[in-house]
């Protein structure tokens, strides 16, 4: 007998739904594993958005108008929501540089020629970044708190209400990751993968109702920050947690913005998705 | 029938450059194919093209009686590729690396297991296994990356420069692996940039240069086609040369090289052993000294030279990503 035919041949997947969700979780355990490995990354993640939280509070926090008020008090629980959102965009950056280092070091030509779920290298890589992000989020929030941060404190809110406001973040997360999958299969170099995956994001996120009252703005930005994808989160969560500063503008994304939100996120993930795995098909390291 | 690797009039271009320009393979079942050529010559995207990570422009592939366009979900099933860079994850440790590799090709979690251990075992990487692949030497991560490739046993396996910046004891070492692999029945299609790998390793060799199989062959039927044996002798001193040069004509059937800085003269000859030691007595008649003489048998290098009139320049800029930090 030959080799060809004594080889223990390996049998396509009756079920490819189920190969592609079982290939993600082996790529995602992967990822997990790796990141506890290097919990550097993990501080330095949270560092940042600490960092950003102590400083808007104490820095901005008295000179801001928020609704009419100037209290910081009423700053500091406004500026949670955007501080959250802002965080959540930034794995971005992590989920790219990831992926380029993978092609870079040749794992990525590993994974292109096992018969594996072609999506499943970057659905496992965006899915352990969800995990990253939410702990982030977890730690974030505690420090929140701390520093004074109050749900309820300008409205109605709930437990259901919080945590569908987490809910929202984490989904504006996980879409953000596949624009950092896409850059990351797109640039060679993980360097460059983590530089262009945040410069853009700063833009996004500061012409945008996270940080000031868009009111203030000059009406083409304000138009520019209503109906960013970003602020549809930061106002939907604002809402929810029931904090001051819930823009009244007119624009749609401002005034359904729980709807917005979601639409917008799976409008990112089903773009960015298609385009990553595309690029995924026909990659060259 | 084509054997189990087969590639016809293959062409592949990037920009400007033709990687690949028409190339044909045929490498029999059980065989070993050395693909020698200098860096960039076109031998690691053939081995893209083949194991499905590169489509090429043109041309047909079929590897283990899977055509390679039609079927690359098929065929990714039936090869095993080891890569020029050590490619395993280096925060994962050995066994981790292995059983993940296991069930990307669809293992149950536990018979992946059973196989990671197995294969760290049987490459001396038992007591390394629980460590990130990080502290692992070149060698064992070359090792590593390697068994990764025969998770499943493939029939078919590539690997492309599988011993580059490796020092000799870790290169013997792999050879050792690869020799036992195939015995076993693998058919396999090797790169390399070292003519002595090819020598030792392959059945066949097809030299490569820009994008071109320029001659295929045994390592012997190459070697006969540069021509056969020549003495070589180097004299102590310079103005011996002339008379070592007419000794050697004597014997020689052909031109006389002379390498005037180096004192040598070189001269290609039949006869063997016996001849030598003949010349040997004649220049002692004649009392030239000599520092060094000997029989020279053709090496690929001197096939590669006569093929393309250029030395294989083995470059080794990749190395030093691959060093130990």
């Amino acid at each position: 007998m030959s080799a060809l035919t004594d080889a223990v041949r390996v049998a396509p997947a009756a079920n490819p739904v189920g190969q592609s969700i079982r290939d993600s979780m082996v790529v995602a355990k992967r990822n997990l594993i790796r990141m506890s490995r290097i919990p550097e990354m993990i501080i330095y993640g949270l560092i940042q958005p600490i960092m950003f939280v102590v400083l808007f509070t104490y820095v901005f926090g008295g000179s801001m108008q928020i609704g009419g008020s100037t209290s910081a008090t009423d700053y500091k629980n406004f500026l949670m929501a955007g501080i959250f959102a802002q965080t959540v965009t930034f794995a971005t950056a992590s989920s790219g540089a990831g992926i380029a280092d993978d092609m870079h070091k040749g794992l990525i030509d590993r994974f292109r020629s096992l018969p594996m779920a072609r999506g499943a290298v970057l659905t496992g890589r965006t899915f352990a970044d969800l995990i990253q992000t939410a702990l982030t989020l977890v730690v974030l929030a505690v420090v929140a708190v701390l520093v004074g941060w109050r749900v309820g404190s300008n409205g109605d809110t709930n437990v259901g209400k919080v945590l569908a406001a987490f809910g929202l973040l984490l989904l504006l997360g996980y879409a953000f990751t596949w624009i950092g999958a896409l850059i990351g299969m797109s640039v060679r170099t993980p360097e460059a993968a983590t530089s262009s995956g945040l410069i853009w994001l700063f833009p996004v996120t500061f012409i945008s109702n996270a940080f000031v009252d868009t009111s203030h703005m000059t009406p083409w930005l304000r138009h520019v920050a209503d109906w960013n994808p970003f602020s549809a989160t930061v106002q939907a969560s604002r809402e929810l947690f029931g904090n001051p500063g819930v823009s009244a503008s007119e624009a749609w994304p401002m005034q359904h913005s729980v709807w917005a939100s979601l639409i917008y996120s799976v409008l990112i993930i089903v773009i960015f998705r298609t385009l990553s795995v595309r690029k995924y098909r026909s990659a060259t390291a | 029938m084509p054997g189990a690797i087969y590639a016809e009039g293959l062409v592949k271009t990037f920009g400007d450059v033709r990687a690949l320009d028409g190339v044909d393979l045929d490498v029999p079942e059980g065989t070993v194919l050395g693909l020698l050529g200098p860096n960039g010559a076109g031998k690691t995207t053939a081995v893209r093209c083949l194991t499905t990570l590169l489509r090429p422009d043109r041309g047909r592939a079929v590897v283990a009686g899977l055509d390679v366009l039609k079927e690359p979900d098929a065929v990714r099933r039936s090869i095993g590729l080891s890569g020029q860079f050590a490619a395993v994850d280096e925060y994962l440790t050995g066994r981790e690396n292995l059983q993940m590799v296991g069930q990307l090709y669809q293992m149950r979690a536990k018979a992946a297991k059973a196989r990671a251990a197995e294969l760290l075992e049987q490459f001396d990487l038992a007591d390394a296994a629980d460590r990130p692949t990080k502290t692992y030497s070149g060698g064992m991560r070359r090792r590593l990356d390697l068994a990764a490739a025969l998770v499943v046993s493939p029939p078919v396996m590539f690997m492309d420069e599988p011993t580059t910046g490796l020092d000799p004891r870790n290169r013997q070492l792999l050879w050792e692996v690869i020799k036992q692999l195939v015995s076993g029945g693998t058919t396999l299609l090797l790169t390399t940039q070292y003519l002595e790998e090819a020598d030792h390793l392959a059945h066949d060799i097809a030299v490569v240069d820009h994008g071109h199989v320029i001659a295929t062959g045994t390592s012997d039927q190459l070697k006969a086609r540069t021509g056969g044996e020549r003495v070589e002798v180097v004299v102590h001193e310079r103005e011996h040369m002339t008379t070592a040069a007419e000794v050697l004509a004597g014997f020689g059937k052909g031109e006389t090289t002379v390498e005037d800085h180096m004192r040598k003269l070189t001269v290609p000859v039949t006869g063997g052993a016996k001849l030598l030691a003949e010349v040997i007595r004649e220049l002692d008649t004649r009392g030239i000294e000599i520092d060094d003489i000997g029989l020279r048998r053709p090496t690929l290098d001197d096939v590669f030279l006569s093929l393309t009139g250029h030395v294989a320049e083995v470059k080794d800029e990749q190395n030093d990503k691959e060093a130990v930090k």
